[in-house]
């Protein structure tokens, strides 16, 4: 019997910007229907880490695999994006539900056009993160967590089996937190994948059930209970990181 | 009245007009994927880098016809943004940088070529001067026709790939990583934009050509929140200002196009500015009005007290401003206000408000009253 491929594999990946290494010698393995929270330092290159992976940055080294097949233009559009809200230009003339519209704007051939099903996904994934009633809102007009919201909708309509985010809760207050954060859930129990770059050391035990730890290199990996302990985190952050005054709560039941 | 039918009736006064306004229709509609893609920059250097390319195509097959000239332009038009590119991604010099420099060698060698011809037995009737500041007038028959079909096949060009001009100007990286060849795309568009200028170069000139491509979006952006309808608004302030640039130069042969062209986007783009449906200030200036709703002066009795009691034992007053804040909301206080004062209930010293003696004690009175 063979075993199932992981959902996400990446091998000897290095990226360098201008002889400076960003990430180094980057061994890792998301297995399929994990939820796994990317956590480290500023600098640390988690989101070069998301962008390589996607083929938005060109690596000096490795190989990258999805569900093990290489990650090629046709692979990566299997993956769902939640890139960082920042990236783009909220003043845009368009409206929400326009923007949740843009994740199956690569669905079937060139002349294919918006169809009934297409709206009915869009409905649905805006009523997911709670934004239905505020679907004909023009965008400039929305709040951080708003946004972020409307970027996690716009992933859900892609119907991927594999999930990249990229902090995914920045700038969103608590309540709107604790909501996307069961979305990701319901996304595990149908059995997809979840890899998200996280901030919050405290809460990350509670909403990710692995972890990996990023600082340049790969400190470690693997499920929450066993690599999240005290040891990697200070070997990822230092001793005399802030966020590590706090030791992390322990996930609940 | 009486000349300006007559001119109407003209008929290659017509072709002129048709041609001038097809031409802003066009730039108003692609412009506005420039202007949302922050790419003003790029279209004034892509207008001022054609100029030597038309006078090359002049020396190269000794003809004036616009198809011939704007095969030129084009050429030196996309070796500029070619360069820029590579100027941008193998060197420490930044995007901004490279744009100007590109933008005033291939101006100044244009200027150069155009006065060496000058003294070319052949070139005394080309009139390729009229590049730089344009000339309607100049257009015959077949370069409006020349001009329609080019427009066109950008037009449809446009709606061909709205979809991917959309979501490559909105983001990028969503587009690349959705599969869309974005690199294409937007070597696509950088294409229809030198092509839509390179059209307009006769009419307007190459120094003014970028404003036709930018200030109809700009002002369309004050109009509406959507971008199809933003398009269009676009397409119809640029075609509404050529035609207007066309009647008014034909009046007289010393006015250049290009200038009266810019004289009425700019009248547009400030008109918008003000006017604009959904951001134009006037507008923008109502709602703030009508959301500052009026305090009610129990409100503004309550706020003025727990001021006075935050300051215990020191009685001083304090502006509008601070009353206003203490309120929240933003409400409008002058009115309840005035109403206390009336009521003797607060009184004004130096623009600094505070409350007598009786108002002191009805707040205290509401005070606990509201506490239950």
């Amino acid at each position: 019997m063979q075993a199932m491929p992981p959902a996400l594999e990446v091998n000897d990946l290095t990226v360098a910007y201008r002889d400076k290494p960003v990430l180094w010698d980057i061994d890792l393995q998301v297995p399929t229907g994990v939820l796994m929270a990317v956590v480290g330092p500023n600098g640390a290159g988690k989101t070069t880490l998301i962008k390589s992976v996607m083929g938005l940055m060109q690596p000096a080294a490795g190989s990258v695999q999805v569900f093990g097949e290489p990650a090629g233009r046709q692979q990566v559009r299997r993956i769902g994006y939640v890139p960082q809200r920042t990236s783009v230009d909220w003043d845009f003339p368009t409206s929400v539900r326009d923007v949740v519209a843009m994740g199956r704007y690569n669905r079937g051939g060139r002349w294919r056009r918006a169809d009934r099903r297409d709206a009915e996904r869009v409905a649905r994934a805006l009523a997911t993160v709670d934004m239905e009633d505020l679907a004909d809102r023009q965008i400039s007009e929305l709040s951080g967590g708003q946004q972020q919201r409307v970027f996690l909708a716009r992933a859900l309509v892609q119907d991927a089996d594999l999930y990249l985010m990229d902090e995914p809760f920045q700038g969103v207050d608590a309540v709107t937190e604790e909501s996307m954060v069961a979305v990701l859930r319901r996304l595990q129990e149908q059995g997809r994948t979840v890899l998200a770059v996280h901030h919050d050391l405290r809460t990350a035990p509670a909403y990710f059930d692995w972890v990996a730890l990023l600082n340049v290199r790969l400190i470690a990996s693997g499920p929450m209970a066993t690599a999240f302990s005290e040891c990697n985190l200070r070997e990822t952050f230092g001793g005399s990181a802030p966020e590590w005054a706090n030791p992390p709560v322990t996930a609940a039941g | 009245m009486e000349t300006f039918l007559q001119f109407l009736d003209d008929y290659t006064l017509r072709n002129v007009l048709l041609g001038t306004a097809w031409i802003g229709v066009v730039s108003g509609s692609l412009g506005t994927f420039a202007f949302l893609r922050r790419q003003s920059l790029l279209g004034d250097v892509i207008s001022h880098a054609t100029l030597p390319g038309v006078v090359l195509a002049f020396l190269a097959w000794q003809r004036r016809e616009i198809g011939v000239l704007m095969v030129g332009a084009a050429g030196t038009g996309l070796l500029a943004t070619a360069l820029i590119q590579v100027v941008d991604t193998r060197t420490n010099i930044k995007r901004d940088g490279a744009m100007g420099v590109a933008l005033a060698v291939f101006f100044g060698v244009g200027v150069l070529l155009l006065s060496m011809i000058q003294n070319l037995p052949t070139a005394s009737q080309a009139g390729l001067d009229k590049f730089i500041f344009g000339q309607a007038a100049a257009l015959v028959q077949s370069d409006v026709i020349v001009l329609l079909v080019v427009g066109g096949a950008v037009l449809v060009a446009l709606l061909l790939l709205w979809r991917e001009l959309k979501i490559v100007t909105f983001d990028p990286d969503f587009a690349r990583t959705a599969g869309f060849r974005v690199t294409i795309l937007e070597g696509g568009i950088v294409t229809l934009i030198v092509v839509t200028i390179v059209i307009g170069l006769q009419t307007v000139g190459v120094i003014l050509m970028s404003a036709m491509l930018i200030a109809p979006a700009a002002a369309a952006r004050q109009w509406t929140d959507r971008l199809s309808i933003m398009v269009l608004v676009a397409a119809l302030v640029g075609g509404a200002s050529g035609a207007a640039g066309a009647v008014v130069s034909a009046f007289g042969p010393q006015i250049p196009t290009g200038p009266v062209v810019v004289l009425v986007l700019t009248a547009l783009v400030l008109v918008s500015l003000f006017l604009g449906y959904k951001r134009g200030l006037v507008w923008h200036w109502r709602r703030q009005r009508r959301s500052r709703k009026l305090a009610d002066p129990d409100t503004v009795l309550g706020a003025l007290g727990a001021l006075e009691s935050a300051h215990a034992g020191t009685v001083r007053g304090h502006p509008k401003a601070v009353v206003r804040m203490a309120v929240g909301q933003s409400a409008q206080v002058g009115q309840a206000l005035a109403v206390l004062r009336e009521a003797g209930l607060a009184d004004e010293h130096d623009g600094d408000w505070s409350l007598t003696e009786r108002g002191r004690s009805e707040a205290e009175r509401l005070g606990r009253d509201s506490g239950g």
